[in-house]
Parts: C-alpha cells; structure tokens; sequence
C-alpha cells in the first residue's frame, strides 16, 4: 500500500480528535490486517471510488464516542442518545476523510468521496491482496479510535484522467 | 467557549440573523454555538440544498452558513440558485474539503467565503465580520478571543 496515500489521513485523524477532544492523541498501534474487520465500538464507513479506490472505517470506543459527541454538542451526551452518538462518528469521520481528501486533490489525486454511513456489522470484509487493510489505533484521553484503511491507486484511472485533461 | 465582540448589523444595531445549512445535526448544533456567541441569532435550519433555498425565502437571513456535501442537492448548487435569485445574498461555504476545485467552484458561483471544518471560532469570527463589512459593525473594545 502506498503510504503517501495513507499518510493525509493519519495527519488529519490526528489533528482532527486533538481538536475535537480538546487533547493531544498518539498513535498507539500501526499493522496490516489480513482477515476480516471486527467492529469494536461505533464504526462509520466511507468508500472513495477514482484515482484512489476502496473504504475507510472509523472505529470508536464508546467512551470517546460519547466525550466527542458531548463536545460537539455542548451538552452531556448520555450512552442513551444512541443515535446523538452515532452521529457524532459520522461526523468525526466526515471531517476527517475531507481533511485528507483536500490534501490529496491538492497532490493531483482525483477522486469521488461518499458521505460516511454507519458500519453495524460485527464483521467487515476481508481485505484482498490489492487492497491490503492498514489499521491505526489513536490513544485518546477518552478511549480508542481505530482507523482501518484499505484502499489501492488505480494507475489506469489516473492516465485516463490525465488524457482527458491534456 | 471564548468570548467576542458581537456583530451587529449596521443599518439598525439588530443581531445578524443565521441560515445554517448541513446533513448533519451536530455541525448544526456547532455552529449555532458558535454564531451565538458572536451575538448572532440562528433563525433557521436546513440539512439540504433544496430546503436551504426555501428556508432562505421564507427568512431572507444576513448570513448562510452552507456545508456542500449534501444528500438531494449540494451545497454550492445550492448557493449558485440563491444568489441568481437574491445577488445580495451573503453566503460562507463551511465544508472539511477544501480543495482548490471546490473554493474556487464555490466562489464562481457566487459564495462570499470558505471556511475549512473542524472550524475555529476565530477563523469563522473573521470570517462573518469580512462579509458582514458592507452591513455589520463589531462593537468596540473586544475582538477576537478577548
């Protein structure tokens, strides 16, 4: 996997939770997942098709679920608003994956985003040998926020773009 | 939150009045606290494009506040329709992908501003007291973060 794909995203999940949490985050854990994703909180997913082409998933512990959705919203965010928290994950990965998107399309990278949708499944599918799965764990003050990435450059794609354009 | 000096509209010293546009109920929420604390007063919400030019013809606001990844119609087909109808209308594209296509797509097409989420109040602060230049006055002795 192509790690100048990869890096944008771990920059704004970074930069994205320190704001959102209003501390610092590391990252934890970096590995390749072979098999197929297991859930472990609230998850969002977001697919890219184009140039750059596969999924993201964005995985958060409940307690950090809640103390984001609490800042977001201003208010105590209780496990009861179950769908206030939700949303707040959805946002949290809308916020991130464009973050990096602006990074990448400022590189020359073209590519379509779809709005995050909530990832419910315990299990995810398995990652295949072209889009092997990198999976981030970013220790937070609140829990766990793993970011499971699996996507893969489409060079017949780009050369298409690049011909249309010149 | 921080405190600022709130923005008032020049011609009659009243609140600036908000539209705020996004799928998402929690930017909304974000927002609304925001301009709040710069004095402003939310007098609608919309979680599309299409509602966001009905909302503005049923409250003509000072200000949108328009997200542009949205289900049914985008944020910036959205703007283009309000401006062509209202040329006056005062709109700041508020999205986390800021890049250069979409600024400048927005822009063309009649946007005022562009603010990048997660938004800082300071930057969005600015930003409001720019647009509102021709018609808003930020009272003396507080700016940004005093």
């Amino acid at each position: 996997m192509r790690m100048d794909l990869i890096q944008p995203f771990i920059n704004s999940a970074d930069a994205v939770l320190a704001q959102g949490l209003g501390s610092p985050v590391s990252i934890e854990n970096l590995s390749m997942e072979e098999e197929a994703y297991r859930r472990k909180g609230i998850a969002a997913e977001v697919y890219l098709t184009g140039e750059i082409e596969g999924r993201i998933i964005f995985d958060v512990d409940l307690g950090a679920a809640l103390e984001l959705a609490s800042r977001l919203a201003g208010v105590e965010v209780s496990e009861t608003d179950e769908e206030l928290v939700r949303e707040a994950v959805c946002e949290l990965a809308n916020q991130i994956i464009g973050n990096a998107v602006t990074t990448l399309n400022d590189q020359g990278f073209h590519f379509h985003v779809r709005p995050p949708t909530l990832h419910t499944s315990e299990k995810g599918s398995k990652s295949s040998e072209d889009t092997e799965a990198l999976v981030m764990c970013f220790n937070t003050s609140s829990g766990n926020v793993f970011m499971n990435v699996a996507l893969r450059y489409h060079r017949r794609q780009a050369a298409e773009t690049a011909a249309a354009a010149g | 939150m921080e405190k600022f000096a709130p923005v008032k509209r020049s011609e009659d010293g009243q609140p600036v009045r908000y539209l705020i546009v996004d799928d998402s109920v929690f930017a909304r929420k974000n927002l609304a606290r925001m301009v709040e604390t710069f004095g402003g007063q939310v007098v609608g919400e919309a979680g599309d494009g299409i509602s966001a030019i009905s909302e503005y013809e049923r409250l003509t606001p000072d200000i949108v506040l328009m997200d542009i990844t949205m289900p049914q119609m985008e944020g910036i087909e959205a703007a283009e329709k309000i401006v062509r109808d209202h040329p006056s209308a005062r709109i700041v594209m508020v999205s986390s992908v800021g890049y250069q296509e979409n600024i400048v797509a927005a822009l063309q097409r009649g946007a005022r501003h562009f603010v990048q989420k997660p938004v800082k109040p300071e930057v969005l602060y600015e930003v409001i007291k720019y647009v509102m230049r021709d018609d808003g006055t930020a009272a003396h002795g507080a700016g940004a973060g005093a």
